[in-house]
């Protein structure tokens, strides 16, 4: 069956880029490790195109793209919905997806023949986890938002434990037990809103909705579902070692891509599918849980003894900027429009982190940052790399985020961000000044690190300061009714 | 008390003993069997609203059904995949520690990790 004939030009877009990744993962995982390499890196670079040419669209069409899925328009029927967030957030996705594959190419090459499983395991996953992604991204129904919540755990925790070891394993295990949690809290969300108002198209609630204890409850075990699978403070406990135990490309992926679908999604429902339902006190606690989570994972960022748990202790913290968005968007929608920003900003300089953490472990044969004596001399792209993801997450504050909380007079959470940007200074200046050494020699490498991976992660840190110069905000606004 | 309460009551009472065993349980698997005690109520609520939208002649509405089977297929799927994990990682620490081994692969604070 054809779309609806109202359908804007490019909707055809958003089936095909759900559909490409998940034909990925079938062919990589039926092809085997020898292949399973090439079907990802395809797969991704169509889905990049793809993404682009949906952002395209949409900011073209200056409207969401809306594509009824067999031609049944909701509620029976299941509508794709890409508005200018999932457009920027699939763009992003993509390309830091396509950044993970080629970093992931030296470390998960299969073998020219035979079988090998953690190539098989690593593409296939990496797929799921693009799969489910797109997935939350598009999803213009709860119901297709869970069942993204929970592609992206089936991805995400194997690849948590791709490593092995035990620590790796009982790491996994508690991501897989808090993620469980949150998706059956989801899902009885869910089903009290379809109980309530028959219908699980957010377009169809968002007319539908009333202030009711049934509307509440659901809403509240819904954002308790997110919140644990987002890691925010004090639900973060599962990922720093979940994310520090993972290998470098999936830690990557993890920190900068899926703990976001979750505050996506949390958006979305707040903001779209629940409009008018908040009360200023829920909104104060997720903020204050938001900048608890600001300081918290920054003095505990400070405190580590091992780069790749810095970095992991890190992203506590960063989720935390990303849910003050919502005592701020009493004021108007600028606030969603900061905290995207934020979020796509974050994402890159965290791959970029995140990557370049992972040369310096390759090429000193460990992670301790009282060890790193040298590494200036020795690996200086990959320092620079790391260095300039750090100072855009302390120099590009989220501005929109800073002025919106002074305009609505919410100096409280200001306090929080600058207390955050001086603790993300001192984690990244005290990484820097270890890695100087007294003689100024180079440290002594243990493994060749590729110049192509440095420049890859170099790259994406520089990308996090350009991100800025984009008209960002203008996209992130089509097809939000404001 | 119509039967629709009745198991709504009995959905709710199972999702609260289910976050308590969550929340206490002490090791993966206990808290992987209150999970899926948490699940069964959360269905069981699920059905009920099938049961109560039921119209135009059917036994209940399809589409709290259609969340329900999805539902079950993903809680069991993750509860084999949570218990491969456990089997693992008591294979892991066996090996790492043979004869001190317990095998129940509690979950621990994440020591130093190896690099």
């Amino acid at each position: 069956m054809s779309p609806a004939p109202a359908a804007p030009p490019g909707a055809f877009l958003l089936p095909l880029a759900l559909v490409l990744p998940a034909i990925g993962v079938a062919l990589a995982a039926l092809l085997g490790g020898r292949y399973a390499q090439r079907v990802a890196l395809g797969t991704v670079a169509a889905s990049l195109g793809l993404a682009v040419a949906i952002a395209r669209a949409v900011w073209r069409a200056g409207d969401a793209l809306e594509y009824l899925v067999g031609g049944w328009a909701p509620p029976l029927g299941i509508t794709l919905r890409a508005d200018g967030l999932s457009a920027a957030m699939l763009v992003t996705s993509a390309l830091l997806i396509g950044a993970a594959a080629l970093y992931g190419r030296a470390d998960f090459t299969g073998p020219a023949r035979g079988e090998a499983r953690a190539p098989l395991a690593f593409w296939t996953l990496l797929l799921t986890v693009w799969t489910g992604l797109t997935a939350a991204f598009l999803a213009g129904d709860l119901f297709n938002q869970f069942v993204a919540l929970e592609l992206l755990t089936f991805g995400a925790v194997p690849l948590v434990s791709l490593g092995g070891s035990a620590t790796t394993l009982r790491a996994a295990l508690r991501y897989l037990l808090f993620a469980l949690i949150g998706s059956v809290l989801f899902l009885l969300g869910v089903g009290l809103l379809y109980g309530a108002y028959g219908t699980l198209d957010l377009a169809l609630l968002a007319g539908r909705v009333r202030v009711d204890p049934a509307a509440r409850v659901a809403a509240a075990l819904m954002t308790v579902g997110l919140l644990a699978k987002a890691a925010l403070f004090p639900l973060h406990l599962w990922l720093p070692p979940a994310h520090a135990g993972a290998p470098p490309a999936a830690s990557a992926v993890l920190s900068a891509l899926v703990v976001k679908a979750p505050f996506f999604l949390a958006v979305r429902l707040w903001f779209d599918a629940l409009p008018g339902l908040a009360t200023p006190a829920a909104e104060q606690l997720l903020g204050a849980l938001g900048a608890g989570a600001i300081v918290f994972g920054g003095v505990l960022a400070v405190r580590q003894e091992r780069l790749k748990l810095l970095v992991a202790y890190s992203t506590v913290a960063q989720i935390g900027y990303l849910f003050l968005v919502f005592p701020l968007a009493a004021a108007g929608p600028a606030a969603v429009t900061g905290g995207l920003v934020q979020a796509i900003a974050h994402a890159l300089a965290k791959t970029a982190m995140f990557l370049a953490v992972g040369l310096l472990a390759r090429g000193l044969g460990h992670d301790r940052i009282d060890g790193l004596a040298g590494a200036a001399r020795a690996l200086p792209l990959s320092l620079l790399a790391f260095g300039l993801g750090g100072v855009s997450l302390v120099g590009l504050q989220p501005s929109l985020l800073r002025r919106t909380a002074l305009e609505t007079g919410q100096w409280w959470w200001v306090a929080a961000m600058l207390a955050g940007g001086a603790l993300t200074a001192t984690y990244v200046v005290r990484v820097l000044t270890h890695t100087r050494s007294a003689s100024g020699a180079p440290a002594e490498l243990h493994a060749p690190v590729e110049r192509s991976r440095e420049l890859l992660a170099l790259a994406l840190a520089l990308a996090a300061f350009a991100v800025r110069m984009l008209p960002l905000a203008s996209l992130l606004r089509i097809g939000r009714g404001a | 008390m119509s039967g629709a309460t009745v198991f709504g009551l009995c959905g709710a009472a199972l999702v609260g003993l289910g976050l308590y065993g969550v929340a206490t349980g002490h090791g993966p698997l206990r808290k992987l069997l209150a999970f899926n005690v948490l699940g069964g109520g959360v269905f069981l609520v699920l059905a009920v609203i099938a049961r109560r939208g039921a119209g135009a002649g059917l036994a209940a509405d399809p589409v709290p059904q259609a969340l329900i089977i999805t539902g079950i297929v993903v809680a069991f799927a993750s509860t084999a995949l949570a218990v491969a994990l456990v089997r693992r990682l008591a294979e892991v620490d066996a090996a790492a520690a043979p004869g001190s081994g317990d095998g129940t692969g509690t979950v621990e604070p994440p020591g130093p990790h190896r690099p």
